[in-house]
């Protein structure tokens, strides 16, 4: 009853937004928050047809040795250089501790040799860009579902958020004199996502360790989504119910500027 | 002007421009009710469009304008296009950029080799008196203000499933109605009056009466081509980009020959859009406009006849 009713409000209200198109623009449109909403639920009806088709073993599609780029393209953040991240680096992350928590059973932390002393698993694929571009690289890294299980999430998980080292942006100073810490980069996947065969926590590109442009120590993979939904320098990884409580609330930083939750296309 | 240096051709281009203008004016006129018309010729309303077909027509021009604006929008975000499943960054098929120092800079477009000077259109242009580096202007970009990727996104990836529901309902109605057969596949006898066809399209000579009541051929070719052939290749190569899809259909971008071809071949179709939208209006309108316009609003089209029709 309630899809039926929320199906013809957003009908009429589709067909409310192409009216108002004409007179009034898109541009202006873009601001009205009741515009934002609608086009959000559209997002949503994306989420479920890309599902509906992919499901949640579909792979991404793997190459050649021989496709992969000569240089692989940093993008976002290239050194979280801060103090902290310094000195992890001049250490080798020898002390890096990745934490497992939140809505889990048995929360733990993982050294990067722990990380690496687990099984692993080695793919070469097409990094996509939301921006637009592609590269294609070889990644090596331990599966996120082997974290999970060895975790055991609790029934009522039901996202996987990650905090990051990088600071996005400079500190800043407020109207009463306060300063203001840039947020750290977050972000999220739900579970279907994260216990995908093919997303790993990732400390090797190419055959190399991890470099600092890249997201050392361990980078996130999520082959079947863009690139920002794929979190450098993870720290932390919490299951949740929601990530409403979490940063602005949308599930990650670059969701927080405006983009789409769902990164898979 | 002295018509008597003019050349032929031009000469009859201005007339048979200038008939159409007379003939838009008496119909405004009429529209008007200033004075009463009287016709060149005795003519009688047929009708033309039926009612899915129009709705079905101004529903998808409207998704497409917003798909096209909000399209440039999110290529802005790197304007740059490539052939191949990655990128090769120093070797772009196209590129709309910028050159110079920071303070003193031009917009190129570069086209594998060749470089054009594209100031103020393409690669860079003004922001209310300021230029900025951008690929396509503000004027042409939904929402307007650049960079803006990720309104763009909501914008196009809401207006794609109206796009795609408003063409799978066109294809559903015209192969169920049979206008596919008698209005749209293109005949063999199509292709044979093909250079009459274009002769008399480029001396602006249009069909009237009864002719008029259906497409000519090279309408056919025209409408055929850019809904069964550009549309679904625009609808495929655009799911292409989206690594999701690829995982449910690995087959899409090897088709394409890669996600970077998928985007250039995306790029191209929507451009081949552009280039129709512009001949189909300065078509209606050297065709005859209000009778055209009426035709796609009330379905009734004007056709001119020798005996009056009761």
């Amino acid at each position: 009853m309630a899809e039926t009713a929320n199906r013809r409000s957003f009908l009429t209200r589709m067909a409310a937004v192409t009216g108002t198109l004409a007179l009034a623009g898109c541009t202006d449109l873009s601001q009205q928050p009741w515009v934002l909403g609608i086009l959000g639920e559209v997002e949503n009806l994306t989420r479920r047809a890309q599902r509906l088709f992919a499901g949640s073993h579909a792979l991404a599609t793997e190459y050649a040795k021989a496709d992969i780029a000569p240089v692989f393209r940093a993008n976002g953040t290239l050194n979280p250089n801060t103090n902290d991240y310094n000195v992890h680096v001049a250490s080798g992350f020898k002390d890096w501790m990745i934490e497992v928590g939140g809505l889990v059973e048995q929360p733990r932390k993982l050294s990067m040799a722990e990380l690496r002393a687990m099984p692993s698993r080695t793919q070469i694929t097409r990094h996509d860009c939301v921006e637009g571009w592609s590269c294609i690289g070889e990644w090596t890294g331990t599966p996120l579902q082997l974290i999970l299980a060895m975790a055991r999430p609790k029934a009522e998980a039901r996202y996987v958020i990650f905090y990051c080292a990088d600071p996005m942006g400079e500190a800043s100073v407020d109207a009463s004199g306060n300063i203001v810490q840039p947020p750290f980069y977050y972000e999220s996947l739900d579970l279907l996502e994260a216990t995908h065969p093919q997303t790993i926590l990732a400390y090797e590109l190419n055959g190399q360790t991890l470099p600092v442009e890249h997201g050392a120590p361990v980078r996130l993979r999520a082959e079947r989504q863009l690139g920002y939904k794929m979190p450098k320098y993870v720290r932390r990884i919490e299951l949740a119910a929601s990530f409403n409580r979490v940063g602005g609330g949308k599930g990650g930083y670059w969701e927080d500027q405006g983009y789409q939750w769902y990164g898979g296309i | 002007m002295s018509d008597a240096a003019e050349p032929v051709t031009q000469g009859n281009l201005a007339e048979r421009l200038r008939s159409n203008w007379d003939r838009m004016f008496d119909h405004a006129r009429a529209l008007v009710a200033l004075s009463p018309r009287e016709p060149r010729r005795p003519r009688y309303l047929f009708y033309r469009h039926t009612i899915p077909v129009r709705a079905l027509h101004w529903l998808n021009a409207i998704s497409m304008l917003v798909m096209l604006m909000s399209g440039l929008q999110i290529f802005n975000a790197h304007p740059s296009l490539y052939w191949g499943n990655g990128s090769d960054f120093d070797h772009p098929f196209v590129s709309l950029t910028a050159e110079g120092t920071q303070d003193n800079f031009h917009g190129v477009t570069l086209i594998g080799s060749w470089k054009f000077n594209t100031d103020g259109w393409l690669g860079a242009s003004d922001d209310n008196g300021t230029k900025s580096v951008r690929g396509f202007p503000q004027w042409a970009t939904l929402p307007a203000a650049s960079p803006n990727l990720a309104l763009g996104r909501l914008w196009h990836f809401a207006f794609a499933w109206l796009l795609v529901a408003n063409g799978l309902a066109y294809f559903a109605y015209v192969f169920a109605s049979g206008r596919f057969k008698y209005e749209l596949l293109p005949t063999k006898k199509d292709f044979a009056n093909l250079p009459a066809e274009i002769a008399n399209h480029l001396r602006l000579r249009f069909a009237r009466g009864e002719e008029a009541k259906h497409y000519n051929g090279i309408q056919r070719m025209t409408y055929f081509v850019v809904i069964f052939v550009l549309g679904p290749l625009i609808v495929l190569t655009g799911l292409t980009m989206s690594p999701t899809m690829d995982s449910a259909f690995p087959f899409l971008p090897w088709v394409f020959g890669g996600r970077q071809s998928a985007r250039t071949i995306h790029f191209i179709c929507a451009f081949s859009f552009v280039a129709f939208f512009i001949v189909h209006i300065v078509m209606v309108i050297l065709s005859g406009p209000w009778n055209n316009l009426r035709s796609m609003i009330t379905g009734r089209y004007a056709i001119e006849t020798e005996k009056p029709n009761g």
